[in-house]
């Protein structure tokens, strides 16, 4: 198992590598400066700012002493914030929306297994059939519907819970509860899926036979074989919640990393747009090499290490 | 039994990363309630009625996006300049009118014969908020700073060079910082020579980048200058308070009054309260709840809003029109671009379309923007309207130009930015034109601002949505643009005429302001009577502003608003 995970860090490693060689050399591709007055300076004073900021020099020359710095934990400084470390920005950002992500991570999963679980125990019922309508209608209507409705509703309307901004518990209310009904209409769809497809296999029929009780088979055999394709979905879901959602973030206006980043890439501020590209990334293939281990876990028959061990 | 225990290690590692989330969520929380008391007492409805009787001197904003930098040499934006403008102090401020009024200045400058040294005396009383005197000194450091090859300024060299004695050479290290052609021949006297006798330069020591820098404290916070609020002090009306882009809460700071601020007695406003708000339904919606005194409003608001006492419109001084390339054959055609100019029903644009109090402009130079220096008289009501909507002339111009060009169908393509209101606009646009105008199609490209600037500089359009804010309050900047030699003339528009009248007004006209005047007048009719640009509107903005904030000032360049004059009835 340690071997395994060591092949997989370098792995992850690489990957990150590839990625950040990558981006950079797609973003010097890109058209524009970051300049904000690219329309009103002259020529000359282009010049002379590309130079002072080093952005003359040949896209290699640019390439090694961009990687050289990425070694040593920098990550430059943004253009838009003028000077402002790259870091710095990102660990003032990072932290809200994996926070917002992660509080909506739990409470969509949670309630989505529980909606699932209960839709599949009673197949074909009246709650089944709700459930299904609540998952259809968390799938299809997009989150800042949700958000704009409740902002008027619960906000303005009935006062109950403040509109925007971050802090309190009271202001993540509405924002968690918005992006959490796509994770939980998902949730619910494949648990639901799973556990009639698993209560309806061979090894249930066996248990049942040994005498268990029910709340054993399902706990115990049933939820354990339909988490594993839960898991798979539910790891990509994690990155995309808890690295920022631009929407959701704009709309109850949290200083968030979504929102940073899709202002540096209107903006061209390239150390920012690396910076996060790298981020997500990282975050990416460690959630990935989590669900592996998950997995594992989950499921013996999984084998990690190709049989060798 | 290992995977059990591998699945308990998983488990506590998920509960230990909810709980040092929570943990983290606390901290944030105390850490609200502790710094912005005052914030929180002024948004809670339930004291708003203690607040109607004795209106508390707190004013809560927002803005559309953070600041992107404190740094006077470095501002480039709208909100940098804002915020500049409250917490810092210059030579003048602009007033109610536009007109500069002394600030760290004494009096009014004393200006040479020729126009090119200007002589300021400053006040002794001005002081930064670290208790050391503003000096003349701190505007000498702070404009060798601002044109330095070694700082990387934009606006810096492009507010200076050719303004300012040497700021260009000094920009491109030909010579020395120390011979740019500002002075301090004392602590309160500063000497200023110009590269030319600019006309407009009193307006432009009103500018942000213009504004003085403490050298002491900026060589002190080296690269960590105007990093946060504490990495700055301040000589305006307010200081700035809690900002900190990389902190806890990078969207929200405040400004209070500065009691060291020269002229404190005048200010009122005891404190603002800033929020960073991009979606214009939450601002509305904080609005509606009393969390904010003022809302920008989209189209979509405006028909809601309109007539109730909250709302108001704040004209700009910036125009829009279609720059019609004459590299297309058709458009090399006087008669053509006039059915085309013509044709545009204009009112509807603003009143329909745009709907936000933007009003239909006739010419290439804004209302209430420049008077004329002996009878105070706008440059627009002199000049009158120019181009307006007449469809039956369209048509017969029209008619003539295609008859010149012997053929009886004309393809244009349109080029337009890709905002939904820009898009309608276009649209409407299109369908005036080709409705009013036989045989013309009209083919629309709606692309982002990026891409519109990068086909504009290729002169890659027939016909192009475009807009115009000033650079400083002179015609010039509105007149100049449309010479053959200047960069953002991409419309191959050639008028000898035109051309030598912006020459004179910018070198033997100099030093006489009248002559001047009443050249660039003569310009603009001869721009407008070959139809170069079809001027479309002048826009204006909409806001929610609770009622009995008076006194703001709007200005119509830099800093967008001015609190300094401004109460809370």
């Amino acid at each position: 198992m340690a071997r395994y995970i060591l092949q997989r860090l370098g792995y992850m490693i690489l990957t990150l590598f590839l990625i950040a060689t990558f981006s950079f050399f797609l973003m010097k591709m890109l058209p524009g400066s970051p300049l904000s007055s690219e329309q009103k300076v002259t020529e000359a004073q282009r010049e002379i700012i590309l130079e002072k900021y080093g952005l003359n020099d040949p896209v290699p020359v640019q390439y090694a002493r961009y990687m050289g710095n990425l070694l040593q934990g920098d990550l430059g400084v943004s253009f838009q914030l003028k000077n402002q470390p790259v870091t710095d920005i990102l660990l003032s950002r990072i932290p809200i929306s994996a926070q917002l992500g992660l509080y909506a991570l739990l409470i969509g999963t949670v309630l989505g297994m529980l909606l699932g679980l209960i839709a599949a125990i009673k197949n074909n019922s009246w709650v089944d059939y709700s459930a299904n309508i609540v998952s259809v209608i968390g799938i299809s209507i997009p989150s800042f519907i949700f958000a704009g409705l409740m902002q008027y509703y619960v906000g303005v309307k009935l006062g109950l819970l403040p509109i925007a901004f971050w802090g309190t518990w009271q202001q993540a209310v509405m924002p968690t509860i918005a992006l959490a009904i796509f994770p939980m209409a998902i949730g619910a769809r494949f648990m639901r899926t799973e556990m009639i497809e698993v209560l309806g296999s061979d090894f249930i029929v066996t248990a049942r036979a040994k005498g268990l009780n029910n709340t054993g088979i399902l706990f115990k055999h049933g939820l354990r074989n339909a988490l594993i394709p839960l898991v798979t979905v539910m790891g990509p879901m994690a990155v995309s919640l808890m690295t920022g959602t631009l929407v959701i973030e704009q709309i109850f206006s949290i200083p968030g990393i979504g929102e940073q980043f899709v202002s540096s890439v209107m903006t061209d501020d390239f150390a920012i747009i690396m910076g996060t590209t790298l981020f997500f990334a990282f975050f990416f293939v460690l959630i990935i090499l989590i669900v592996d281990l998950l997995y594992g876990i989950i499921d013996p028959r999984i084998r990690l290490a190709g049989g060798k061990d | 039994m290992r995977k059990a225990n591998w699945l308990l290690i998983v488990l506590a590692l998920m509960l230990s990363a909810v709980l040092v989330a929570c943990s983290g969520n606390d901290t944030t929380e105390e850490e609200d309630t502790g710094t912005d008391t005052t914030d929180t007492e002024t948004e809670t409805p339930e004291e708003e009625p203690a607040e109607e009787e004795a209106p508390e001197q707190v004013l809560n904003i927002l803005e559309g996006s953070q600041i992107p930098t404190m740094d006077s040499s470095h501002a480039t934006d709208a909100v940098a300049f804002q915020f500049l403008g409250e917490s810092m102090e210059g030579l003048y401020r602009l007033d109610e009118n536009a007109q500069p009024t002394p600030g760290i200045a004494a009096g009014e400058p004393e200006i040479s014969e020729d126009g090119l040294t200007w002589t300021i005396q400053l006040r002794e009383d001005a002081v930064w908020s670290n208790g050391d005197p503003v000096t003349a000194h701190d505007f000498v450091f702070a404009w060798r700073r601002a044109v330095n090859p070694d700082t990387g300024s934009e606006y810096g060299p492009f507010m200076m060079n050719g303004v300012i004695a040497n700021a260009q050479e000094v920009n491109e290290g030909e010579v020395a910082v120390e011979e740019l052609g500002v002075e301090a021949t004392s602590d309160t006297e500063l000497v200023i020579t110009l590269a030319k006798p600019v006309p407009y330069f009193y307006g432009l020591l009103t500018f942000g980048t213009f504004l003085p820098l403490n050298e002491a404290f900026v060589t002190e916070q080296g690269a960590d200058y105007a990093l946060s609020s504490d990495n700055l002090i301040y000589n305006g009306p307010f200081l700035l308070q809690d900002w900190n882009p990389t902190g806890d809460n990078p969207d929200q700071w405040s400004l209070v009054k500065n009691p060291d601020y020269w002229d404190a007695e005048t200010v009122t406003l005891e404190q603002i309260n800033v929020s960073v708000v991009k979606e214009t339904s939450t601002a509305v919606n904080l609005y509606e709840t009393g969390d904010t005194d003022r809302a920008g409003l989209s189209a979509e608001y405006v028909e809601q809003y309109a007539g109730t006492e909250d709302f108001r419109t704040m004209p700009e001084a910036v125009l829009f029109y279609l720059k019609m390339n004459q590299s297309n054959e058709a458009l090399a055609n006087q008669d053509i671009r006039k059915a085309i100019a013509m044709s545009i029903g204009k009112q509807d644009l603003v009143d329909v379309i745009l709907a936000n109090g933007s009003v239909v402009s006739t010419g290439a130079v804004p209302q209430n923007f420049s008077a004329h220096p002996e009878t105070g008289e706008d440059f627009r009501e002199l000049n009158g309207d120019l181009i307006v909507e007449n469809k039956e002339t369209a048509k017969e111009h029209w008619a003539a130009g295609l008859e010149a060009l012997g053929t009886d169908t004309v393809e244009l393509r349109y080029l337009g930015g890709d905002s939904e209101v820009a898009q309608e606009m276009d649209a409407y646009i299109k369908n005036q034109l080709e409705g009013n105008l036989e045989g013309l199609t009209v083919t629309i490209s709606s692309v982002p601002f990026e891409e519109r600037i990068a086909r504009d500089e290729a002169s890659d359009y027939d016909i192009q949505n475009s807009g115009w804010g000033p650079d400083y309050l002179d015609p010039n900047t509105w007149l100049e643009m449309w010479t053959t030699s200047s960069p953002y003339m991409t419309m191959n528009y050639n008028n000898e005429e035109f051309n030598s009248l912006i020459e004179q007004a910018n070198n033997e006209l100099l030093t006489q302001p009248v002559e001047r005047f009443e050249t660039f007048l003569e310009a603009e009719k001869v721009m407008m009577e070959d139809a170069a640009i079809a001027p479309l509107y002048q826009r204006s903005r909409a806001y929610l502003w609770r009622p009995g904030v008076e006194g703001v000032v709007f200005n119509p360049m830099g800093a967008d608003f001015n609190y300094k004059w401004a109460h809370i009835e």
